[in-house]
């Protein structure tokens, strides 16, 4: 039986042209860039196109750093962290500013920082589901706000947040501004000039690079210090040797990814609408978040009468991947955060599932999905007898 | 934490052949009607029960002969995970042939047991205990409808978690015999906590009546008292002679008071007790920061002030000299 991935705001399949860009680097040009011999140096002119890509796909700007991390869960530590050494800890402002519907590796970096005394605000969604500069502008305070740190877009709805606008409202009070873009990248224009952040946490396996890969931008200026002390890589500021293969893979990646952009807004978008439009035929079902303001490749829908690990576990068996953010199906028996949050309905933490597409999603795999879920959907229901 | 926490994504690896077999084909899935079970020359017994904060609900249908009280038929349906339906169907399998009193001393542990491939493996993950505890609770709505009783009437004994059934009675007895001092040698030597862990603390996965926690403090506040008072018996303030008084007083300040004044390099002496016909009056004395503090005269004593009342007796009044 093929299986099909519907799974992508986890991961993505690694793009076969991608893998092959990589291969070089294992076995053949293998030395150390910080090395001096030629080992060394051969993969220099590959790195610096890598980076260029990636200055490229996100708009940034030469003076600015992006620094290559292991993962964005890296990025967002060291920015977080990194903000308490720098603002906090030393008795300049007193508060982080995040929502409540961020990914955990945000979450609860927040709340080791509480830990330690810091002031976390977790801002409300509103009905939209999303975080309005409204509602920032309540909470943000010019004296205490160090941080605040948004996310592009939800990992679990797709919604995406109004990031120039929570910028804007952040700089006005003096704050700096992070934004977790893992699910933002590959899938909407991302524009760090033109939204004026000042961090930016990116993870290639998002976008059909290698897991074990990510990068943070950091805007000149900004005044974050070193969360890996090290050797002299990336200028100092990330030690730790850079894993060359990874990075020469993310920044091809990236290119593909800012080049489907349009593919992504156009095919990707209508497999996904075909998708949920078939799940919305049924009745008793409510997909969250209109879809102007959410990413093309996702669907959270919630199906009464199903609970979400039951039907993710009857789709796999029929060779569906899907996911779901019912408590029942974590290990810690605790709901998605993002579902509390979202308040859409008492029974959407335990019949919430999540289809995300990506660009290798095809419309027989769309088809054929549409018939297992419906066939899964019936079959659970007659269970349920709702 | 070990070498087989660390790679994540196992939970439908911990289910047994068994839980995926009953899941994909679950053999005592429908209802009953009631020409069926009139048919069959029973009673038709319909329980409902959900547990709102897992997001399960289950329905059960017996049928039972009324001579016997002996249940000729059993069907349920289900909303829930794969482990939830898995748990439904082992367990009205288990009642087709018992009497209604039979099925009563049914647990979920038989459940769980019902669901295993072998003897030593548990049939699924420590979380997912919880979905066989709604299996059971279901037989007990359904016994209690039958005969016509409070459901709280069919459970002999206060159970503080459900997923392992370990009563109230039997984590008190465990924390004194075995002097245990914090909540994870609770859970380790009684398994309350060990699996859905909502009897742990409160703000878990759903709200319980009791919480090992407090369990814990309750038990050792008294075990406390009882060492102070150095007789079992005395555990009454008022009636305490003043040098258990004394050293009841004492103990209540060197366990809630004095950490917190170290903290800010300041401490406290009591020097004096005085009995008035209505309250105890008890004289400190200040010493380090706390002397002078402003805090000394108002919150700060009135923090002694409530712990000596809240641990002891309402009647004590707290003077600084």
């Amino acid at each position: 039986m093929e299986r099909i991935y519907l799974d992508n705001n986890a991961t993505t399949i690694v793009d076969p042209v991608v893998k092959e860009a990589m291969d070089p680097f294992y076995c053949q040009m293998y030395g150390n860039p910080n090395s001096l011999h030629s080992f060394g140096t051969e993969v220099h002119p590959y790195m610096k196109i890598a980076l260029d890509r990636l200055y490229s796909g996100i708009n940034a700007r030469d003076e600015d750093d992006i620094l290559i991390t292991s993962c964005a869960t890296e990025s967002n530590n060291t920015v977080i962290k990194g903000i308490y050494y720098s603002l906090i800890r030393t008795g300049r402002k007193s508060q982080v500013i995040t929502t409540q519907v961020e990914h955990p590796c945000v979450a609860n970096s927040c709340r080791f920082l509480e830990s330690l005394g810091t002031d976390v605000v977790y801002l409300p969604v509103n009905e939209d589901g999303i975080v309005t500069p409204e509602i920032l502008r309540e909470y943000i305070n010019p004296d205490k706000t160090a941080l605040v740190s948004i996310m592009w877009a939800n990992n679990e709805t797709g919604l995406i947040f109004p990031i120039k606008e929570l910028c804007k409202v952040t700089h006005e009070n003096g704050a700096l501004f992070h934004t977790d873009a893992v699910q933002a990248i590959g899938k909407i224009p991302v524009n760090v000039q033109e939204t004026g952040v000042d961090f930016l946490s990116f993870s290639g396996h998002k976008f059909h690079a290698r897991k074990g890969v990510g990068g943070l931008y950091v805007r000149k200026g900004t005044d974050l210090p070193t969360f890996m002390h090290g050797g002299e890589q990336m200028a100092s500021r990330r030690a730790g040797t850079i894993d060359v293969p990874g990075f020469i893979g993310m920044g091809l990646a990236m290119e593909l990814a800012v080049r489907n952009l349009e593919y992504e807004a156009t095919e990707v978008r209508r497999l996904r609408d075909k998708l949920e439009d078939a799940i919305l035929s049924l009745k008793d079902v409510l997909v969250v978040g209109r879809r102007e303001i959410r990413t093309p490749n996702t669907i959270l829908a919630s199906i009464r009468g199903v609970e979400g690990e039951a039907l993710i576990w009857d789709l796999n068996r029929s060779g569906v991947a899907a996911s779901t953010g019912s408590a029942c199906a974590s290990e810690s028996l605790e709901s998605n955060p993002t579902f509390v949050a979202m308040c859409i309905s008492d029974e959407l933490a335990h019949t919430g599932i999540r289809l995300s597409l990506s660009r290798f999603t095809t419309e027989e795999e769309i088809d054929r999905s549409i018939l297992v879920i419906r066939q899964s959907i019936e079959r659970l229901r007659n269970i349920s007898s709702r | 934490m070990a070498k087989k926490d660390l790679i994540g994504g196992s939970l439908w690896e911990q289910y047994s052949d068994k839980v995926t077999q009953r899941m994909v084909n679950p053999a005592f899935m429908g209802d009953i009607t009631e020409e069926e079970a009139e048919k069959l020359g029973g009673k038709l017994i319909i329980a409902d029960w959900g547990a709102e904060a897992c997001g399960d609900a289950v329905r059960l249908y017996w049928v039972v002969e009324p001579e016997t009280d002996k249940i000729l038929k059993a069907r349920f349906k289900t909303f829930g995970c794969g482990t939830a339906i898995a748990s439904s169907d082992v367990m009205a399998e288990m009642c087709i042939g018992k009497t209604v009193d039979q099925v009563l001393k049914i647990t979920n542990l038989d459940v769980e047991r019902g669901l295993r491939d072998s003897e030593d493996t548990p049939a699924i993950p420590p979380q997912k205990m919880h979905c066989s505890v709604m299996a059971y609770d279901v037989l007990k709505k359904a016994a209690s409808l039958y005969k016509d009783v409070d459901m709280e009437s069919l459970e002999g004994e206060e159970i503080v978690c459900q997923c392992a059934r370990v009563s109230l009675k039997t984590i008190r007895d465990v924390i004194r015999l075995n002097d245990l001092q914090t909540v994870e040698d609770v859970i380790h030597y009684t398994k309350a906590g060990a699996f859905c862990k909502s009897c742990i603390r409160p703000g878990g996965h759903e709200p319980r009546k009791y919480y090992l926690e407090n369990i814990l403090r309750e038990v050792r506040h008294e075990m406390e008292m009882e060492s102070v008072s150095g007789h079992a018996a005395v555990s009454d303030f008022a009636q305490m002679t003043l040098i258990q008084k004394h050293r009841a007083v004492e103990a209540v300040i060197d366990k809630e008071v004095r950490p917190i004044l170290l903290l800010d390099g300041g401490n406290l002496e009591v020097v004096d007790m005085k009995e008035h016909p209505d309250h105890t009056e008890i004289f400190i004395s200040y010493s380090g920061a706390c002397k002078g503090c402003p805090s000394s005269q108002t919150f700060t004593l009135q923090k002694i002030e409530n712990s000596l009342r809240e641990k002891l007796s309402e009647r004590i009044k707290v003077t600084p000299v």
